[in-house]
């Protein structure tokens, strides 16, 4: 029943995908728990990590050393822009963080293009894949990427281990508490600028890593590779209620599986037998729609601000 | 209502004076410096409404330069002549087809006019069910849910392929734009926005700005003054796509996103949210410095030293000067000109 297959096929795609995600929006949840940012430069964490990790693997450097390097210096990169375009605006409106951290997106793309063009690189590099990246395995009937396999798995211990950090660490709980009510958590002593950093430190990290499996996803990347994927993080934030880690990760994989969906359902009228079900495909959802796919996904963003601005797991907050 | 003199002849003698240098400024047939001139002006339009929707209001939107890429490929479908329409959009459905705005009266293009007028209007419907939606939001959650919309503009135009081309380019378009057409639009833009800042809608909007709690208190509704600032800023900024699109006379949809926002967002915090004329001063430095910068990147290959450079000084202004140069103030050259005018300050608050 290849059928079953295509649908198995999908799910797994859905779970990889989602896992990218949620590592992505993870990261915008806990800084905007935190300092109620939402951090538009944290789509170009992801690409530095990508140029980071091309230029140590291009190097020749072994995986386990280039990905060390890529961590080290996207994280420093993070904490940089928090202590330069951030801190000096606590207290600040909303839209000046915003606004702020739009500049640090532009400078870093623009940055990254001028360092590329002073190392007489072209912009579009194309992505030296790690061997244990690349390729398949045949698991039963199906055949899953490796990538697929490594994002899905990395994004589980991440994701697990970020849990027991915020739910069992000092740190974690001063995090948390500093999400819940930033006044009364220095009020009990609680060091914010600590908890901000740490937070920033935890975003780059696992930005880096997503962006290091976007860049091998796509084999190719440039400057401005983070654009989608921070407004796709978004969503899937914004889903799973802004703010909070579990609903940044239940958002990661709605999200995730939303867009198999949205690809996978309108191609199945090409798969089905000859009948009056694959002609009720054909004609109600084309192939042609699955170009659509960012559309429809960004109209489901707008209903959900709409009508549950909370989100599924968001807490209950009265906006202005 | 009383008609202030004084003012009147201020607007007059400052529009007299513009004539004049757009008139030397076109006789002397200067290309490169009329290049400018109108690129300024198309600058000038854009921020000045995205100052209306966003600097007024406090609403902040990132999506007006999707209404700029929609008027800028309506009004380019509208005006392209037939042999061009059958050649490069063969697969227009038909009503669209036999349509075009490409006659003269006379010397004059009314065909760009109407085109222009047409595409705006539309453009203006689609800003009113937009903002009937997104004008509910606030905070950042607009800044969002306005991003969203450009992302599906986008998608549309990428993919509407009968009647954009698709990722091909559009081109061939008239090139109707000239140094009059950006300048009047631009005066009727400044204008507008002016008249409706000092207006009681205007005051409606930056009450609820400076505080929503405290206007709807004393009565003031938040959705009628947001809404008005959206749809008129919709409009003029699709005047500025059209503008635009037949001073190109080629583009794809990749010119009107991301870019070109942090261009005009860049261009409105430096003038000041809210300010009128801090947004043409706004523009007037940012495409001074562009200029430059661009000239030291093309002699040394040095690209990208222009956006670190701009999106450096604009984490500047936002940590050290949020209101930018001159906030929510004016400078009053309408007054220059009455007694006493001389002797006030030279940057007055008129709220």
């Amino acid at each position: 029943m290849p059928l079953v297959y295509y649908a198995l096929q999908q799910v797994i795609n859905a779970l990889s995908i989602g896992s990218l995600y949620a590592l992505m929006a993870v990261g915008l949840a806990m800084v905007f728990g935190i300092l109620r940012l939402i951090n538009f430069a944290h789509g170009d964490m992801m690409m530095i990590a990508a140029y980071i990790a091309a230029f140590a693997l291009g190097a020749k450097l072994p995986l386990p050393v280039a990905v060390v390097i890529m961590l080290g210096g996207t994280v420093a990169v993070g904490m940089l822009t928090e202590r330069v375009a951030y801190r000096p605006l606590r207290g600040a409106p909303d839209v000046a963080l915003l606004l702020s951290s739009f500049g640090v997106g532009q400078v870093l793309q623009n940055g990254t293009l001028l360092v590329t063009r002073l190392m007489q690189k072209p912009i579009l590099i194309a992505f030296p894949a790690p061997e244990v990246l690349s390729g398949a395995v045949a698991l039963g009937p199906l055949t899953v990427s490796r990538l697929n396999i490594v994002s899905l798995s990395a994004g589980v211990v991440l994701l697990v281990g970020l849990t027991l950090f915020v739910t069992r660490t000092t740190l974690g709980l001063s995090m948390r508490a500093s999400a819940e009510d930033l006044v009364a958590a220095r009020l009990v002593g609680i060091k914010i600028n600590r908890v901000v950093t740490s937070a920033f430190q935890i975003a780059a990290a696992l930005a880096a890593v997503a962006g290091l499996l976007f860049a091998v996803q796509a084999g190719q990347i440039n400057p401005y590779m983070g654009f989608t994927p921070v407004l796709k993080a978004f969503i899937a934030a914004v889903i799973g209620g802004f703010g909070s880690i579990a609903g940044a990760v239940l958002g990661g994989f709605v999200l995730g599986a939303l867009e198999v969906l949205l690809t996978a359902l309108p191609g199945l009228g090409d798969l089905l037998p000859p009948g009056p079900v694959a002609d009720f495909f054909k004609t109600f959802l084309p192939s042609s729609l699955t170009s659509y796919r960012d559309a429809f996904v960004f109209v489901a963003l707008i209903l959900m601000l709409l009508l549950r601005p909370n989100g599924i797991l968001g807490k209950d907050e009265r906006e202005t | 209502m009383k008609i202030n003199h004084s003012r009147l002849w201020s607007w007059l003698v400052a529009i007299l004076i513009l004539a004049v240098v757009l008139a030397l400024l076109q006789a002397s047939g200067q290309a490169f410096w009329q290049g400018i001139v109108i690129n300024v002006g198309i600058f000038i339009i854009l921020t000045v409404s995205l100052n209306l929707s966003n600097g007024f209001t406090g609403v902040f939107s990132l999506g007006q330069i999707g209404f700029m890429a929609l008027g800028a490929y309506g009004s380019a479908i509208l005006t392209l002549p037939l042999r061009e329409k059958a050649e490069y959009l063969p697969r227009l459905p038909a009503w669209l087809a036999g349509v075009h705005f490409d006659f003269f009266v006379g010397p004059f293009p009314l065909g760009f006019m109407l085109a222009t007028l047409i595409a705006a209007l539309l453009v203006a419907l689609v800003a009113l069910l937009v903002g009937l939606v997104l004008m509910r939001l606030s905070g950042h959650f607009v800044a969002v849910a306005t991003l969203g919309f450009l992302v599906i503009v986008r998608v549309i135009l990428f993919n509407a392929d009968d009647f954009t081309r698709g990722s091909r380019t559009f081109s061939n378009v008239t090139p109707y734009t000239d140094l009059w057409w950006v300048w009047v639009w631009a005066v009727l833009a400044i204008y507008v926005v002016w008249r409706i800042k000092f207006s009681s809608f205007g005051r409606t909007m930056f009450a609820q700005r400076e505080d929503r709690a405290a206007a709807q208190a004393i009565g003031i509704a938040t959705m009628p003054p947001r809404l008005l600032a959206f749809v008129v800023s919709a409009f003029f900024t699709a005047v500025a796509g059209s503008l635009y699109a037949h001073f190109i006379t080629s583009f794809s949809p990749t010119v009107f996103y991301f870019d070109l926002t942090f261009r005009v967002v860049t261009m409105l915090v430096l003038g000041g949210m809210g300010s009128v004329s801090g947004s043409v001063i706004g523009v007037l430095l940012v495409m001074a410095l562009a200029e430059i910068l661009r000239r030291i990147e093309d002699v040394n290959q040095l690209y990208g030293l222009s956006g670190v450079v701009l999106a450096v000084i604009f984490i500047l202004i936002i940590v050290f000067r949020r209101e930018g140069l001159l906030g929510s103030r004016e400078i009053p050259f309408d007054r220059l000109w009455q007694k006493g005018g001389a002797n006030q300050s030279a940057v007055i608050s008129e709220q």
